[in-house]
């Protein structure tokens, strides 16, 4: 079975009907909630604290219910005008936004207490566009990242790696930008179940105080 | 789109990297919708606020209640939070457009959902 990613850009492959499937597909959906709730549990933010929370490729809201059941605020955004109707449709109760991660967000620095994202990171290597360069796309996303994250805060991605080359291209760009962190590969040993999270770390926190 | 979120939002054209915050809010519908308060939540946005562009904000949106100081007690006082939470998690742009005071690049909004997308050759 070919990847989602090689077969079209995600406007495209989860356009109307595809997003629709997606979002009502509840085997689908209790995965994606899964790994959304081990990507918060690796944010690990202090117990019972209320964060402001980035989700990037928010789609149809599934992983901000995780967020919002935890407690925290969350601001989402996708490049799929189709997957933010279902979202609306759903009553998502974060804030979203259209945008492509490739082109860099705009949030003001220090914004945000983590940042998650789910089966999302392995397009941003695609060039779906002559003008996409995947690395200088990377470059951008995760520069704009790092500085909207408060110092201490993390980003967790569960994507699913095409091969090393692209896990060693993502991690690069990365840390270039000033991230720390690395790979935490759950269920290593079973093909189905395995599962990747790239952990980065935005710098550490002041006098090991949180920063307000 | 909440007011909070907009709060924390600044133009991302390349190139575009000063004065270019707040994004200004025009021909916006603005719809009220209750949320759960919370006021650890509030206290931990309270040093991300840029207070000041919040109340010109509210104020070129008719909306009067912020005193235009931070009152210097407001992680404790209730009446302040109180307003905050209506004004900041309650009070959602529906639609409009946000307009960067730098370049003056244009992001509409519609069904709340700001378009961030920019052309090429702005990225
Ligand atoms: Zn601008």
């Amino acid at each position: 079975m070919s990847r989602p990613e090689h077969q079209a850009p995600p406007e495209i492959v989860y356009g109307g009907e595809e997003a629709a499937k997606y979002a009502g597909n509840s085997r689908i959906a209790a995965i994606q909630a899964e790994m959304a709730s081990r990507a918060v549990e690796l944010l690990n933010l202090p117990e019972g604290y209320p964060g402001y929370i980035l989700d990037v490729g928010c789609g149809s809201g599934l992983s901000g219910e995780v967020l919002e059941e935890e407690g925290h605020v969350w601001v989402g955004f996708d490049i799929s005008p189709a997957m933010l109707e279902v979202a609306l449709e759903q009553e998502a109760t974060g804030d979203l936004f259209l945008q492509d991660a490739g082109q860099g967000i705009a949030f003001r620095p220090g914004t945000f207490d983590g940042c998650i994202s789910i089966s999302v990171l392995q397009w941003l290597c695609n060039a779906d566009k002559t003008s996409h360069h995947p690395k200088a796309r990377l470059t951008r996303f995760f520069s704009t990242l790092y500085s909207a994250l408060r110092r201490g805060a993390r980003a967790i991605f569960q994507f699913y790696p095409e091969n090393d080359d692209q896990i060693q291209l993502i991690m690069g760009c990365a840390v270039r930008c000033g991230f720390e962190g690395g790979l935490v590969v759950d269920y290593p040993n079973s093909k189905k179940a395995k599962k990747f999270y790239l952990c980065l770390f935005a710098g550490h926190e002041v006098n090991g105080v949180k920063q307000q | 789109m909440r007011l909070i979120t907009h709060n924390m939002l600044q133009c991302h054209v390349r190139g575009c990297n000063a004065n270019n915050f707040p994004l200004e809010l025009q021909e916006v519908v603005l719809e009220q919708e209750e949320a759960e308060m919370n006021e650890d939540f509030l206290r931990n946005m309270l040093g991300k606020l840029e207070y000041d562009a919040l109340v010109a904000t509210c104020h070129k949106l008719d909306i009067n209640d912020l005193p235009v100081t931070l009152p210097e007690d407001a992680q404790y006082n209730e009446e302040f939070l109180q307003i905050l939470h209506r004004i900041i998690l309650e009070t959602h742009v529906k639609s409009g457009k946000m307009v960067c005071p730098n370049c003056n690049h244009t992001y509409s909004i519609r069904d709340g959902i700001p378009n961030m997308l920019l052309a090429e050759h702005e990225v």
